[in-house]
């Protein structure tokens, strides 16, 4: 049903009406609204045969959604930030025993310093835990994409992130038509599970596998990763038929036809970036975006297919690698290997940093002009930077850089207003 | 405060329009300044940039005045809706005032009326009122629809006597005040965004969770 919803609402109701069986989870901004609802939900009582498990902490929430999802229930939990690094180690476990576990990651930066705004960072961490990543662009297609992550994660039996920009999305208030139970009965059949522990078949699971073997155990999920790439796209087109909605999918591509610059990007920025595109395009400049929804696996293939006709792309980040730079940039590089294509890395929106149409003119104006730097942080501000080298170069003793960065925030603020 | 923003929301869409809600984020605590924002539209909205130059700002609480340059972007044929008991020269606003069009900005004792209608101090209800009289962004039967959704049964129904009241008070004066009468001119153009400044009264669940993480 179509209502002016806060995205953290439509997710529970949405993610209820997949009736899972066990959620387990541990309250973090900006998740909290979230598992808040469905513990409401589940208390309320309309949520049959489902029981919500408190935790004292993620660890402990992953660890029983992993022994939920091994006697054939269906689970779900959601977290953020800390807190997904806090699982980490029951993370890799879950994609390691194959159990189709759905989370929701509302994305948030990791510390230090610490910071409970908006980016991409604590996700990105996990692209090689083993877990498939989706990433929503609205809250509309957020509500959706959990929908296909059940269905994704029970066929392949392998479990699914459904990331969503913390706070940008999780706290925005606007329509999303809420996926209701008749329909996603229509849409997701009955768990199956490949695994089982039955206590009238007794089996153990999780055993210590040698050189022998290793290597095989990894190459399978590598494989299923690979056979994801085919599954997803067809999940888009089933899930199109019942819902009458294009979600999902392996990337989206917006003005891309005869696009001479192509901005690559995941997420809510999305919404930002086409409003940017259509000025452009408004004023001559053959330029489209690329929202990747699938991040794990990177499909190689589509982002080539997609890319591979411009003479420009930007791969515009909300986190990145410290120490070389953008995580899905690397990735785009790949998939253009053998194309003559002018890369550029845009990192924007760290620890919740507005991304602004003025911001992304300004540098899209240099980029089409020839003089931007490959690899830039959007409105950086050189001057803070600078007082802190300056700062380091004078003084062996010179401190803790988070707080000589807010001390010259604050007086760079006073000398301004002055 | 939260709140008002994600009524405003509620009000336009029951006309049938495309509208968002957010907060500005942060450590959220009762009592903190909190700014949150809406925009209105006839197309679906795409944007995720922080409202830069509303068309309304509503500011509950006046104490922020002094403090932060409040109506900081406001579009220069805007609105300002003011939570004060107190007249616009006490308040230091003549400057403000006299820059934007007769009646444009506009002084109701908010908190005043909703604790008269409702026995409590949070205005909310009250300034969604006001801002359909001021600006005419959505009808006030659908601030009433809005408000009855959030809060169902008596509480709803006496936010929506304060709603009414508050509507009534902001069209008295802009009768008295308005030169050319009341614009349509928010409801006219593509995009109506309200900003709205105050104290997080309703924002109490943010603020916990904001702080215990």
């Amino acid at each position: 049903m179509l209502q002016q919803i806060e995205g953290s609402k439509a997710i529970a109701h949405t993610v209820a009406a997949c009736r899972p069986e066990v959620i387990s989870a541990y309250p973090i901004s900006p998740q909290t609204h979230i598992v808040e609802e469905l513990s409401k939900v589940v208390k309320e009582g309309s949520l049959k045969k489902c029981e919500y498990v408190n935790v004292e902490s993620e660890f402990s929430a992953m660890s029983a959604c992993i022994g939920a999802s091994a006697t054939g229930a269906r689970t779900y939990t959601a977290t953020a930030s800390q807190g997904l690094l806090y699982m980490v180690e029951a993370v890799y476990n879950a994609s390691g025993l194959g159990l189709p576990i759905v989370m929701t990651v509302a994305n948030r930066a990791i510390g230090g310093p610490i910071n409970i705004w908006n980016d991409q960072s604590d996700a990105m961490s996990q692209r090689d835990s083993g877990w498939l990543q989706l990433y929503a662009r609205d809250n509309q297609e957020a509500a959706d994409l959990h929908v296909q992550a059940f269905r994704i994660a029970e066929e392949l039996s392998l479990p699914v992130m459904v990331c969503m920009d913390g706070f940008i999305l999780t706290h925005a208030v606007e329509q999303v038509d809420v996926p209701e139970v008749d329909q996603v009965q229509r849409f997701l059949p009955p768990f199956e599970p490949r695994i089982l522990l039955d206590p009238e078949h007794p089996i153990s699971i999780g055993a210590m596998v040698g050189p022998e073997a290793f290597t095989e155990v990894k190459y399978l999920a590598h494989h299923k990763q690979m056979q994801a790439l085919e599954l997803i796209p067809k999940v888009q087109s089933e899930f199109e038929q019942v819902f009458g909605r294009d979600s999902g999918g392996l990337l989206h591509e917006y003005r891309c036809e005869d696009a001479e610059t192509i901005i690559l990007c995941l997420g809510s920025v999305t919404g930002t970036v086409r409003d940017v595109i259509d000025t452009r395009r408004d004023a001559g400049e053959r330029i489209g975006v690329v929202s990747l929804v699938s991040f794990r696996p990177f499909p190689r293939v589509a982002v080539r297919r997609a890319l591979k006709r411009a003479r420009t792309v930007v791969v515009l980040e909300k986190a990145f690698s410290v120490g070389i730079g953008g995580i899905v940039a690397s990735g785009v590089r790949t998939a253009l290997i053998d194309h003559d294509v002018d890369h550029y890395e845009l990192i924007a929106g760290l620890g919740g940093r507005d991304i602004t149409q003025e911001s992304l003119n300004d540098y899209l104006d240099e980029v089409s002009a020839g003089t931007m730097k490959r690899f830039k942080f959007l409105d950086l501000n050189r001057e803070l930077v600078d007082r802190e080298l300056e700062r380091e170069r004078l003084n062996r003793r010179s401190g803790s850089i988070p707080e000589n960065m807010i001390k010259d925030v604050t007086s760079m603020m006073t000398e301004a207003a002055r | 405060m939260v709140t008002a923003a994600d009524m405003v929301a509620m009000a336009a869409f029951h006309e049938g329009r495309h509208a968002q809600a957010f907060p500005s984020f942060g450590s959220e605590r009762t009592g903190a300044p909190v700014v949150a924002y809406a925009r209105i539209r006839d197309v679906a909205i795409r944007t995720r940039e922080p409202v830069l130059h509303p068309d309304l700002i509503i500011v509950q609480d006046p104490t922020l005045l002094p403090i932060l340059d409040v109506f900081a972007g406001l579009t220069p044929q805007g609105f300002a809706l003011v939570n004060s008991s107190r007249s616009a020269e006490e308040l230091g606003l003549e400057k403000v005032t006299a820059s934007f069009p007769p009646g444009h900005v506009v002084i109701i004792p908010a908190t005043d009326i909703a604790r008269e209608h409702t026995g409590r101090t949070v205005p909310n209800a009250v300034l969604l009122g006001g801002m359909a009289a001021l600006a005419h962004p959505f009808d006030l039967e659908s601030v009433e629809l809005a408000i009855r959704e959030r809060f169902p049964g008596k509480v709803g129904e006496m936010n929506v006597a304060a709603a009414r009241a508050a509507h009534r008070l902001v069209e008295a004066q802009r009768q008295v005040n308005a030169q050319p009468p009341a614009s349509t001119r928010a409801l006219a153009t593509a995009q109506a965004p309200a900003n709205t400044q105050a104290p997080a009264n309703e924002a109490k669940g943010e603020s916990a969770h904001a702080a215990a993480n």
